[in-house]
C-alpha cells in the first residue's frame, strides 16, 4: 500500500486506510485523517488542476466530482471517501488528450480570464449538467453561483454551459 | 506533461492573426485542463512547508513569544520569529519596490516587537506536511502590550501629503470656485463615502522558493511583476542578484495587489536563507486580509450649474486612508476636474492614517472611487437642474483636458454617449424616479461617464526565429488574466505573419528582458509594442539575410518591397518570388536570429486617456430591499482593440467589479478591536454569477498613434469606471432615494 505521507517522508500511524478512484485509476492510499480531499489531490497526488481558494467552502475553486456529484473538495476529509469515485480536471479530458466538450466550449467563449477558478468551474458545470436540473440562462445563473469568478467571466461562463447543454439536446451521442 | 489537443485552437491554426483578430487564448487549453500552474503548485521531494501566524491585536508589541509547545511537535522543523530571524538590509530605500509609496517606511515581516497593525504577521511556523505545520501554529503563545490604535476614517486626522524635495501633492485647482458656487442658481453638495475593498483574487497569495544545489534560488511567486520581486528580494535579503530566478508563468487574478511583493515572498525567502531548505508560503483567504486594500474614502462634491446645467463651479475634496508607517495616495478628485469644461474647480485631497496594512491599488485605484462618486454628484446636478443625466454630460463635454489644459490624443467619448444609449435604449426613459414599474419590481435606468489613463512604459522584448520557422518573443511581464500571452502572440503574428501556433510567448520570468510591473492598463500598449519593434527588426535582418545569398530571390528587395505571409517572406509584385524562413536559415548556415527592442512611450504633450459611457438598467424589489443589475451596456473608447474576445472580457471584469463596489464589495472593521470582522468570502461579498446579467460591450475604435505606438490604450480598468455611479444612478432613478454611501447594500435601501 502506498503511504500518502508528505514528500519528505513524515510516516503517520494513524494513517487510514483508503481506497479511492481517482480519474479511473484505482488507488489505495493511508492517509492522515486530517487530511482533506483537496490537500490530499495538491499535495500528495500532484493532481494541482483542483485549486485552493478559501480552504472553507466558500469560493467554489476546488469542486471536484464524487461519483457524479459535484462537491467543495476541502470540505470533505479524505478518508471518509473510501470506495468513491473522484473526477477532478485532470480526468476529463479524453485519454488521447481531446479536451471535454465543457472544456473546449470554456475556450471558445473565453469563460475565464487567469484561470484560476477555471477547473471548479468546469467540474462544477458537469455537476450542474448531471443533475439535468438548470436549462435556461436564469437557472444556469443560479446553479453556477457556488463557484467565484473575480475576474468576472460570469456571462461567458454561462454562455459556454448553454453552448453546451444546447448542442447535447441536439446531439445525444455527445459525451455525458 | 499530456499533450492537449483543443478543436477550437486547432480550427485557428494556420491563421496569421492581425489586430482585431478574434483569437481564443493561446493558453486556453493549459488553463481548462488543470495543467497552468500557479505559485503554490511547484513541488519538489525535500519542500518545507510555512503556515503564518498572525497578530491578534491591532498594535502594540510583543512582550513574550513562546514557540517551543510548536517546535515540539513531530515534524516541525523551526519557527520563525523576530528573536532568531536572519538579519535583512537596514536601508528603506533598498525595500522600496516599483508600486511603493514615495514616503514611508516599508513592513518588514519578522524585523521587530513592534505590531503596526492588525494581522499582521509575527511567526512563520516551518515543518514537514501543511497540516503539521498549521496545527503547530496554534500552539504558538503570545503576550502583548497593547497599545492605542485607530482603524476609524472618520476618526483618523486628515492631513496634506507631502513629497520630500516637491512639496504638497495637491491637484491644480482652477479659476474662483467657490464665488462661482455661490453665484450658482444650480447647486449640489453631496457627501459621499466609500467603504474600503479587499481585491480577493481567486489564488491564495503564496511563493514556493527553492534552494538548488549549487547555491542558487528559484522562486515561483504570485506576482504581478517577477523584475520587482527578484529586485526586492535579493536587495531585502542581501542574495546576489544573478543568483536568484523569479518565475510566475500563471497569476489567479491579483488585480492590483501583487503589484507589490506581499509577505508570504519576505517569510518564505528568510525561511529558506535561514534553514537552507525550500520551503513554500501560502496565505490563508482571511491572512489575505492583512495586507493592501483600496482604502476608504470620504468624499465632498458641491457642483454649481447655471439653469440649463452648464457647469461653473466644482468643489471636490476627498480624504483616504492610508497606513501608520506608508503614504498610500490615491488621484480621487481629479477626474471630475479633467473630464468637464468648467472654468472653475477647487480640489483637494488629503490621506489620514488608520492602523491597517498600507492600502494599494486596486483596479483603477483612485478612478473607481473618483469617477463613481463624480458621476453620482452629476446624477444630482441633473435632476436639480431638471436636465436629462446624458444630455448634461454633452452640455458640459470638454474637447480637451481640462486639468492640463491640453488637447487629447483622441477622445471617442461623444460617440460613446451616442451608441451606448442607443443600445441600451435610453431615449425611452421616463426621466421621474419611481415612474418605471414591472409587476412589484421598480426598474431604474442610470448612465455614467467613467474615464481612466491610457499609460504605457518602457519595455523590452527579445525576438527568436528559429531555422524550423518558430518564434518566440519574451519579456519579463505578468499576464494575470488580460490574456498577455495571447496579444504577444497576435502582435508577432502580426508583424511577421508567422501562424499562431508557430509563436510561443514567453513572460513572468526574471531572466527574460525587463518588463515593468502589469498594472495601470498598461501592458497590451507596452509590452505590445515592444514585440511589435523587435519583430520588425527581426524581419528586417531575415530579409538581409536573403539579400545577400547567392541567387537570392530576394536580392535587393527592400521590406517595403516585401510581403509576410505564413512564416515566408516574398515579394509584394510577385508573390510566387520569395523564400520560406527556413530556407533563409538553411542557405545562410543560421541556427537562429535574434532581435531585442526597447518600446518606449511617444513623446507628446497631449493628454492620453481611455473614456466611457456606461448604461444601467436595475430592479428593485422594494419590499425586501433588493437590487439586481439586470441590464449593462458599456460602451469604450480606449484605441485599437487587439482582440476583441479578450477585450470583451476585461471590460465585462470591470463591470463586475463596479456591480461588486455599487452593491456587495466592503471590508468591514470592528473598530473597537481594530480588527476586519468579514475577512472571508462568505462574508465579503463579490458578485457571484446569479448577481451579474449579459453586458454588451461596444468598442468605439479610435485611430491613435500618439496614445502608444501601436494605438493601444488598455482596457483592464476602464470597464470599473461610471460603472457603480451607473448603478446607484439607476437605483435613484428606480427608488427616489439618492444614496451616497458605496456599496448599496439591501439596509441601506430600505431604510428612509
Amino acid at each position: 500500500m502506498k503511504q500518502a505521507t508528505s514528500p519528505a517522508g513524515v510516516e503517520r500511524q494513524d494513517a487510514c486506510p483508503t481506497r479511492l478512484t481517482i480519474n479511473g485509476e484505482i488507488v489505495e492510499l493511508a492517509i492522515p485523517p486530517w487530511t482533506s480531499l483537496l490537500d490530499l489531490l495538491r499535495e500528495r497526488l500532484a493532481l494541482t488542476g483542483t485549486k485552493k481558494g478559501c480552504d472553507h467552502g466558500q469560493c467554489g475553486a476546488c469542486t471536484v466530482l464524487i461519483d457524479g456529484r459535484r462537491i467543495n473538495s476541502c470540505l470533505k476529509l479524505a478518508v471518509t471517501l473510501d470506495g468513491t469515485e473522484i473526477t477532478t480536471i485532470e480526468g476529463l479530458a479524453g485519454v488521447d488528450g481531446s479536451l471535454h466538450p465543457l472544456q473546449e466550449a470554456f475556450i471558445r467563449h473565453d469563460g475565464f480570464q487567469c484561470g484560476y477558478c477555471t477547473p471548479g468551474q468546469i467540474c462544477s458545470a458537469q455537476g450542474l449538467l448531471n443533475e439535468a436540473q438548470a436549462t435556461t440562462r436564469a437557472e444556469i445563473r443560479e446553479h453556477m453561483s457556488g463557484n467565484i469568478c473575480r475576474c468576472g467571466a460570469y456571462p461567458n461562463i454561462v454562455d459556454a454551459i448553454e453552448d453546451v447543454i444546447h448542442k447535447r439536446n441536439s446531439d445525444p451521442r455527445m459525451p455525458e | 506533461m499530456k499533450e492537449m489537443k483543443s478543436q477550437t485552437l486547432q480550427a485557428q491554426e494556420g491563421r496569421n492573426a492581425g489586430f482585431g483578430t478574434a483569437l481564443s487564448r493561446v493558453d486556453g487549453a493549459a488553463k481548462v485542463t488543470g495543467q497552468a500552474k500557479y505559485a503554490a503548485e511547484f513541488t519538489r521531494p525535500d519542500l518545507l512547508f510555512g503556515v503564518v501566524y498572525t497578530a491578534r491585536i491591532a498594535k502594540g508589541k510583543i512582550k513574550r513569544i513562546d514557540t517551543s509547545r510548536a517546535l515540539a511537535m513531530d515534524g516541525v522543523v523551526d519557527v520563525l520569529t523576530h528573536e532568531n530571524s536572519p538579519r535583512v538590509t537596514h536601508f528603506d530605500l533598498k525595500l522600496k519596490d516599483m508600486s511603493a509609496p514615495t514616503v514611508g517606511h516599508p513592513f518588514r515581516a519578522l524585523d521587530s516587537d513592534d505590531i503596526l497593525y492588525p494581522g499582521q504577521p509575527i511567526a512563520l511556523v516551518v515543518a514537514e506536511t501543511l497540516e503539521i505545520a498549521r496545527a503547530a501554529a496554534r500552539l504558538v503563545d503570545v503576550d502583548y502590550e497593547w497599545q492605542d490604535f485607530e482603524t476609524d476614517l472618520k476618526r483618523a486626522t486628515p492631513f496634506v501629503p507631502k513629497v520630500p524635495g516637491v512639496g504638497e501633492r495637491k491637484p491644480k485647482s482652477r479659476g474662483k470656485a467657490e464665488a462661482a458656487f455661490a453665484s450658482s442658481p444650480v447647486q449640489i453638495t453631496g457627501d459621499y463615502h466609500l467603504m474600503p475593498e479587499h481585491h480577493n483574487p481567486m489564488e491564495l497569495f503564496a511563493s514556493t522558493v527553492f534552494c538548488e544545489d549549487d547555491g542558487r534560488l528559484t522562486i515561483y511567486d504570485k506576482t504581478q511583476g517577477v523584475k520587482n520581486s527578484h529586485c526586492y528580494i535579493c536587495n531585502a535579503m542581501g542574495f546576489k542578484r544573478a543568483k536568484v530566478r523569479v518565475l510566475s508563468p500563471f497569476v489567479g487574478g491579483a488585480f492590483g495587489s501583487a503589484l507589490r511583493p506581499q509577505y508570504q515572498l519576505w517569510l518564505a525567502a528568510l525561511a529558506a536563507k535561514k534553514l537552507e531548505r525550500s520551503v513554500r508560503v501560502v496565505m490563508t483567504r482571511q491572512e489575505m486580509f492583512g495586507h493592501g486594500y483600496r482604502p476608504e474614502c470620504y468624499n465632498r462634491i458641491q457642483l454649481g450649474a447655471d439653469d440649463q446645467g452648464h457647469l461653473k463651479a466644482i468643489i471636490n475634496s476627498a480624504v483616504t486612508g492610508t497606513s501608520s508607517y506608508e503614504n498610500y495616495t490615491e488621484s480621487i478628485v481629479s477626474w471630475g476636474g479633467m473630464l468637464y469644461q468648467c472654468d472653475n474647480a477647487k480640489l483637494d485631497y488629503q490621506i489620514a492614517r488608520v492602523d491597517t496594512a498600507t492600502p494599494c491599488n486596486m483596479r483603477a485605484p483612485g478612478g473607481a472611487t473618483g469617477t463613481n462618486m463624480f458621476e453620482i454628484a452629476m446624477d444630482e446636478l441633473a435632476y436639480a437642474s431638471n436636465v436629462d443625466p446624458l444630455e448634461l454630460r454633452l452640455r458640459n463635454y470638454a474637447e480637451r483636458h481640462q486639468l492640463k489644459d491640453r488637447d487629447y490624443t483622441s477622445k471617442a467619448l461623444r460617440d460613446c454617449y451616442q451608441r451606448g444609449a442607443r443600445k441600451f435604449g435610453w431615449e425611452k426613459r421616463s426621466p421621474e424616479p419611481r415612474s418605471m414599474r414591472e409587476g412589484h419590481e421598480l426598474i431604474g435606468w442610470g448612465m455614467a461617464t467613467g474615464v481612466w489613463d491610457a499609460m504605457m512604459a518602457p519595455t523590452s522584448v527579445r525576438a527568436t526565429l528559429h531555422a524550423d520557422g518558430s518564434l518566440e518573443v519574451g519579456t519579463a511581464t505578468a499576464d494575470i488574466g488580460p490574456g498577455t500571452y495571447t496579444m504577444m502572440t497576435q502582435i508577432a503574428s502580426d508583424a511577421t505573419g508567422i501562424p499562431v501556433e508557430r509563436i510561443t510567448a514567453k513572460l513572468g520570468d526574471s531572466d527574460l528582458p525587463f518588463a515593468p510591473v502589469e498594472g495601470g492598463s498598461a501592458t497590451a500598449a507596452s509590452a505590445g509594442t515592444a514585440v511589435q519593434k523587435a519583430c520588425h527588426a527581426l524581419m528586417k535582418q531575415v530579409l538581409e539575410q536573403a539579400n545577400q545569398l547567392e541567387n537570392s530571390p530576394l536580392s535587393g528587395a527592400r521590406m517595403e518591397d516585401v510581403d509576410l505571409v505564413g512564416g515566408r517572406i516574398q515579394l509584394s509584385e510577385n508573390p510566387a518570388q520569395g523564400m520560406s524562413f527556413s530556407e533563409v536559415f538553411t542557405a545562410a548556415g543560421l541556427d537562429s536570429l535574434e532581435a531585442k527592442k526597447f518600446g518606449r512611450p511617444r513623446m507628446t504633450r497631449k493628454a492620453r486617456n481611455t473614456h466611457s459611457a456606461v448604461f444601467v438598467e436595475v430592479r428593485v424589489d422594494e419590499e425586501v430591499g433588493m437590487a439586481r443589475v439586470t441590464r449593462v451596456v458599456n460602451a469604450v473608447a480606449a484605441g485599437r482593440i487587439i482582440n476583441p474576445k479578450t477585450a470583451r472580457s476585461q471590460i465585462i471584469g470591470g463591470v463586475v467589479f463596479g456591480i461588486g463596489m455599487a452593491l456587495e464589495e466592503e471590508s468591514l472593521a470592528d473598530h473597537r478591536i481594530g480588527r476586519w470582522m468579514n475577512h472571508n468570502l462568505a462574508e465579503y461579498h463579490v458578485p457571484v454569477n446569479a448577481d451579474v446579467p449579459d453586458i454588451d460591450v461596444i468598442f468605439v475604435e479610435e485611430e491613435d498613434h500618439e496614445a502608444s505606438p501601436i494605438g493601444v490604450k488598455g482596457v483592464g480598468e476602464i470597464g470599473v469606471c461610471g460603472t457603480a455611479a451607473a448603478i446607484a444612478n439607476a437605483l435613484f432613478h428606480a427608488t427616489g432615494k439618492r444614496l451616497r454611501d458605496l456599496p448599496i447594500t439591501i439596509d441601506k435601501l430600505v431604510t428612509d
